[in-house]
């Protein structure tokens, strides 16, 4: 079983897809972390030895900012957008996106699923 | 893409002059500027500038985490009221 940086335990795949199921690591980093540590990208997590399990924990845990680091990390930096007032901050009080796409039609990953507004009439 | 970095970050140099002036006197004055696009400099905090929205001047307070935004993003251009309000207007067509 191998387990780095934290909770993370994919097990079947290949390693160099494996690691990309850490948050903060997508494959270009995972192929980077696997040339640096002479890792053969392919394979599987449950043929590698405990030596080279460790290499990576180590270079994982010692260069990069990985799961609960970084979603602090992104956290603080979003509650600082709203803490001094700026517009992108706004954006996320309100959930909208927050780099100028439009919203007339779209942006349903930012506001989710649809819901119709229209005019009722008053009692 | 992004400003070159031989630039440098702009600023209006007038809005910046006044800023440095209003240090060395120790001064707090209100200033207006229409330069949304200017970059807050570490001489802006403290002071009250009075950032143009296309209708008036919002008053916004630079405080130190603001250093490397633009005066415009702390001045919203628009105004949503919101939809699908009951309106005296709204009811009236039906």
């Amino acid at each position: 079983m191998a387990r780095i940086a934290g909770v993370d335990i994919p097990r079947e795949k290949r390693v160099e897809v494996a690691l990309t199921y850490i948050f903060g690591i997508g494959l270009p980093t995972s192929q980077k972390i696997l040339a640096q540590t002479n890792i053969n990208p392919d394979t599987r997590v449950r043929d590698l030895t405990e030596e080279q399990v460790s290499r990576l924990r180590e270079l994982v845990d010692r260069r990069y900012k990985v799961e609960g680091d970084l979603r602090r990390e992104v956290a603080l930096n979003i509650k600082r957008l709203q803490e001094i007032g700026s517009y992108r901050g706004l954006r996320h009080r309100r959930n909208l996106p927050a780099r100028g796409q439009r919203t007339k039609t779209n942006a349903r990953t930012r506001r989710g699923v649809k819901k119709t507004v229209g005019a009722k009439k008053k009692k | 893409m992004s400003r070159s970095l031989k630039k440098g970050p702009f600023v209006e140099p007038r809005l910046l002059g006044r800023a440095q002036a209003m240090n060395k006197k120790n001064e707090r004055k209100v200033v207006k500027t229409w330069s949304r696009a200017s970059v807050i400099f570490p001489d802006f905090i403290g002071h009250t500038i009075a950032v143009y929205n296309g209708k008036k001047h919002i008053p916004v307070y630079v405080t130190e985490n603001m250093v490397g935004h633009r005066f415009g993003e702390f001045a919203p251009t628009r105004n949503y009221r919101g939809h699908g309000k009951s309106t005296d207007r709204s009811t009236s067509l039906k």
